[in-house]
């Protein structure tokens, strides 16, 4: 499900990389004027609120059971975490949190590419921890936090994981690179001092067709601080 | 993916009271996902049991360690009591898929994980395995398929974990209204039959798999788990051997090896373990067992490289448990 046109225009490019949108040199990014022409992201959660007084009482119930929630078919009001951010979405059950995420939210920085767990393109964090976004359902998050690639910049400076993937131009088409991002920058929060043997290990579920491993990993120990081994590939 | 009801269980018995009505029990989803995206499957109905704190933990008992269903690959792989005593769990959990997986996916999962033959992923083809009339490998793609018990459906036993504790001789705890049963691993598993060719475990539709039990290990026990694939990760393997050794000094008193991508179902190599009882573990007691283990092959049309390649994953996973070799740089993981 990975959306068309994804090798152009501002908002690619800037979602990738993490800075927020509307801050590229263009003030209207490809994507923005997608938004702008449908639902914006910033309406989502009051539609949600309206929707939710419509709500059938019926979505909800616990059959005298207080071990049991039986929720859907049909779409129902689901809080998610994202970023520091509570947002309140009203999705199907079978929502994948990639999909709540990049379509009901906007946040397209995270990628769906193989939608089957096998490249980790979607990868976010929940509760520091890097999952698959798109083999994770939204309603079962809870009240986990949830990690995105436009959360790694802070207060509009860039993540120095991020300055060094740009430094080393540790991406080519990039698509990967939001999933590359969230695998080390997870590492660096568990282990900030990591060998080149984890940088491997961390990035072991990530695929890169465009094969750009050795550069992902000497940004990853630059921006860890740590000098590089002798034979990064 | 088809619309489904979300059934979300805090405790067991609510969960065992969901089971009905083709409802599918769902807890880190990678697998039960997985065939819904591919509309191998449509429950009406996903029991979620991932807010069963009942399920969860690593418990060392007096008679061994008992593990939650709801333990993650990822938490099996790093937990030092498994690395250190059971060593063939944690290779086996560590090394398998993909460290976003291994974060999500359960032990109870990868257990209860359907078999990964591309004819059986796919909507596209009705096969024997899925209640069907005919199996598609047999003249068609079967390059990653069985080489032992390939007469009814030649798919290969997804789990890695499941080859780890039938080495180590563990049970299986299923929990149903009526109550609580133990089987073991090396019974859980069903080969495909010609009248039951969709029966893959033996657990009956209104249990839940709650618990793994493995027995403590004797002293001077040595574990190893290795897989070999076409990538270095996130692959199922092609070939991968689960090798336990009791050894007093250097000479072997049991061992059990163990195959996975061999046959539909766990297998032990009963001969193969055979030859290493009362010797030294050597290179060639190695080599011996590993080619043991090959006896009865029936390869089909395009994989008879796995009657050379496992013998090679089993010799330096015997190796590797007893200490006589690290772990091989080509293995996958």
């Amino acid at each position: 499900m990975a959306d068309n046109g994804q090798f152009t225009g501002d908002g690619e490019s800037s979602a990738t990389t993490g800075v927020p949108e509307g801050t590229a040199k263009s003030n209207i990014s490809r994507r923005g004027f997608l938004r702008g022409a449908g639902i914006t992201a910033a309406s989502t959660a009051l539609i949600d609120g309206v929707q939710l007084l419509h709500r059938e009482a019926a979505a909800e119930t616990t059959k005298g059971n207080a071990h049991v929630r039986e929720l859907g078919p049909g779409p129902v009001p689901v809080t998610l975490n994202v970023n520091g951010t509570e947002h309140v979405v009203q999705i199907e059950p079978r929502t994948t949190l990639a999909d709540a995420l990049r379509t009901h939210l906007g946040m397209t920085g995270t990628k769906v590419v193989c939608d089957h767990g096998a490249c980790s393109g979607c990868t976010v964090t929940l509760d520091k921890v890097p999952v698959n976004s798109c083999m994770t359902l939204a309603i079962e998050v809870g009240s986990r936090r949830i990690g995105t690639i436009e959360g790694i910049a802070q207060n509009g400076q860039l993540h120095p994981l991020q300055v060094a993937f740009v430094k080393h131009d540790a991406m080519q088409c990039g698509f990967c690179t939001p999933g590359m991002v969230m695998s080390c920058s997870a590492l660096l929060e568990r282990n900030p001092k990591p060998t080149l043997a984890d940088v491997k290990k961390a990035v072991s579920g990530n695929l890169c067709r465009c094969a750009t491993y050795p550069k992902v990993f000497a940004a990853t120990l630059e921006a860890a601080g740590v000098a590089p081994e002798k034979s990064i590939s | 993916m088809n619309k489904f009801i979300f059934s979300d269980c805090t405790s067991v018995d609510a969960a065992l009271s969901q089971m009905t009505g083709g409802a599918v029990v769902k807890a880190g989803g990678v697998d039960v996902l997985d065939r819904m995206k591919n509309g191998v499957i449509e429950p009406a109905k996903l029991v979620n049991i991932t807010n069963i704190p009942s399920l969860r933990g690593i418990h060392e008992t007096d008679t061994g360690v008992r593990l939650g269903a709801l333990v993650t690959l990822a938490e099996l792989g790093d937990h030092p009591l498994l690395q250190s005593q059971y060593t063939v769990l944690a290779d086996a959990a560590g090394h398998a898929a993909t460290p976003q997986i291994r974060n999500a996916a359960t032990l109870g999962g990868n257990l209860m994980q359907k078999v990964h033959c591309w004819y059986y992923r796919s909507s596209d083809f009705a096969c024997l395995r899925k209640g069907h009339d005919m199996c598609f490998a047999y003249d068609g793609l079967n390059q990653y398929h069985a080489i032992f018990d390939t007469n009814v459906c030649p798919s290969v036993a997804p789990s890695s974990t499941a080859v780890a504790l039938n080495a180590l001789n563990a049970s299986v705890e299923l929990t149903s209204t009526k109550g609580k049963r133990l089987v073991p691993v090396r019974e859980f598993y069903i080969k495909p039959d010609d009248k039951h060719p969709t029966m893959e475990t033996v657990i009956a539709p209104d249990e839940l798999l709650t618990a793994v039990l493995i027995p403590k290990p004797a002293a001077g026990t040595r574990s190893a788990y290795q897989k070999y694939g076409e990538k270095s990760s996130y692959d199922w393997a092609i070939a991968d051997a689960g090798v336990v050794l009791e050894m007093q000094g250097d000479v072997c008193r049991k061992a059990a090896i163990v195959m996975g991508a061999a046959s539909p179902t766990p297998r032990l190599a009963v001969e193969a373990a055979a030859l290493l009882v009362g010797k030294p573990i050597t290179e060639e007691t190695a080599r011996a067992a590993g080619l043991a283990a090959m006896q009865g092959a029936t390869p089909l049309s395009m994989n008879a490289y796995k009657v050379q390649l496992f013998p090679v994953a089993i010799y330096r996973t015997i190796l590797l448990a007893a200490g006589k070799m690290d772990r091989d740089p080509s293995a996958a993981g």
